[in-house]
């Protein structure tokens, strides 16, 4: 059944007083939740074609994730939740016709992710993960406690949003000289993060895995997809990167997270053929 | 006053970026020395202490510095955590002050930016109409956030009256300048207020570039463009 979700409400009896208007809403609702006892239902109302769904039993958490396999960004979220342990449901969009609850929960970026929690929206993926910390703050931290390491941090993450993107893109979506410049440029970034952020690693964030971690590690699921569209090898100009990635990957909370390098591949293909790029 | 915490602020003084470091460290009552920096000639200091972007504003605490001026807020916010809170406490209230000064920086101001490259009527229309729409945005956020109280942190300065306020000053300048309604009273009322209310800040006041500076600067900035100009086609006779 699509799901069309249009409000979120995290208990049942949240459900019944708004839809106290609509008998037959009310009496479906009580009716799902008695004879089947299910602990997810959808209900629909016939004149306003809403779509509740109920989150109060589905996981302890009320966690929703608005999201698409492939997005980096998507993968940044994915991960953080993962080192967390939380549970929660993903809702896959379709970003060629974004839903309803897309354009409501974002109305300003329209864009995934947005993680639902206890039917609050947050969007923008550094601030989602900052979020996710700072909620669940007592497991597997990812910022450091010390407000300078912090802040470090933080810079470096806003550095490789800021650097990483644009010439990553140059590579899969131009030919040529812009091609060669975002290969180019790719590096240079890749190299500063080698030299001046990582130190000695294992991680960023040294000992521990942590905030610049998660920031950058989906970034490397692409990098078979760069690497066939470049013609060029990540791994030749940047190893000590490359081995951070390796070990990143070696966390179950990674690779279960991250998306398969064809799937990235595969989506670079899709979009070359929708915005007409040979 | 809080006692001398050695406190350094590298930058200049017109910058907005800059300013937000310095309504921050105000808002603490951190005393601070301020390192004036001349961006045509970039000091060895600053270079040493931002070799990534090379840019102002730094903040040095002790010996240890902080660059890009929004995560030096942040930081401030935690390293003095005596005196009124920048960010909110709740994480939700935390994520949509980072949204807003998110959107300032990577949405609102690259349009105002733009101003200066908008050549013809039409292209300024449009940038002017991105510009008011952000604004509308922004005035929404504050009802929502402000709570009925005079800021967008409510009751004090908070992290998005910072990121935004910073740019009042060189919005009225360029609104002198170039004969623009850049935020119209009439679109955003509450954000028209909001603004006075800013400038009027005793954290803000006397930091924030008043309007003449300004001014006289761009006249400076023009002159110094046309006789780069003059040299240049001298230079290729």
């Amino acid at each position: 059944m699509a799901l069309m979700p249009h409000i979120l409400v995290h208990n049942f009896w949240d459900v019944l007083t708004i839809t106290i208007e609509n008998l037959t809403l009310v009496l479906s609702v009580h009716i799902f939740g008695l004879n089947f006892g299910i602990r997810r239902f959808w209900v629909i109302e016939k004149f306003t074609k809403t779509v509740i769904i109920c989150g109060e039993e589905m996981t302890s958490e009320n966690v929703f994730l608005l999201n698409t396999c492939p997005s980096m960004f998507c993968m940044r979220v994915r991960v953080a939740l993962a080192e967390k342990e939380i549970k929660y449901e993903t809702i896959d969009e379709d970003l060629t016709n974004k839903s309803k609850l897309l354009l409501e929960t974002n109305p300003i970026h329209q864009q995934v992710p947005v993680l639902i929690h206890n039917g609050k929206p947050i969007s923008e993926s550094l601030i989602i993960v900052q979020y996710i910390d700072e909620v669940w703050h007592h497991k597997n931290p990812l910022m450091p406690s010390d407000p300078h390491k912090k802040a470090q941090a933080r810079f470096w993450a806003d550095f490789i949003d800021k650097k990483v993107f644009g010439p990553a893109r140059k590579i899969w979506s131009a030919k040529g000289e812009e091609q060669e410049a975002g290969k180019k440029e790719f590096i240079e970034i890749l190299k500063i993060l080698e030299g001046e952020a990582l130190g000695d690693g294992p991680y960023f964030g040294g000992e521990t895995f942590g905030y610049v971690d998660v920031a950058l590690i989906p970034v490397y699921s692409w990098f078979y997809a760069f690497e066939t569209c470049g013609n060029f090898s990540i791994e030749a100009e940047c190893p000590k990167l490359v081995g951070w990635a390796k070990n990143c990957m070696k966390r179950e909370s990674v690779s279960k997270s991250l998306a398969d390098p064809m799937i990235a591949y595969e989506t670079v293909l899709f979009l070359k053929k929708l915005f007409g790029i040979e | 006053m809080a006692a001398s915490t050695d406190v350094k602020v590298v930058g200049t003084r017109p910058s907005p970026f800059v300013n937000r470091v310095q309504f921050a460290l105000n808002l603490k009552s951190i005393d601070y020395e301020f390192i004036p920096e001349n961006l045509q000639a970039k000091s060895e200091l600053l270079l040493k202490l931002n070799p990534v972007h090379k840019k102002v504003p730094v903040l040095v605490h002790g010996d240890k510095p902080v660059c890009e001026s929004l995560v030096i807020v942040q930081y401030i916010d935690e390293a003095f955590p005596d005196g009124p809170s920048i960010l909110p406490s709740d994480p939700y209230d935390r994520s949509i002050a980072r949204f807003w000064a998110a959107y300032i920086d990577d949405k609102w101001f690259p349009a105002f930016r733009s101003l200066e490259y908008a050549k013809d009527e039409e292209s300024r229309a449009e940038v002017l109409e991105k510009m008011s729409e952000g604004l509308v945005l922004l005035e929404n956020a504050f009802v929502k956030c402000s709570n009925g109280k005079g800021y967008f942190g409510g009751d004090t300065l908070g992290y998005i009256d910072i990121a935004l306020g910073c740019y009042l000053g060189w919005l009225k300048a360029i609104q002198i300048e170039f004969d623009l309604k850049l935020m119209d009273e009439s679109k955003t009322p509450v954000l028209a207020k909001w603004a006075e209310r800013f400038k009027n800040h005793e954290a803000v006041k006397g930091t924030l570039p008043e309007t003449e500076e300004l001014l006289n600067l761009m006249k400076v900035m023009k002159a110094a463009k046309a006789a780069a100009a003059d040299a240049e086609s001298e230079a290729s006779k």
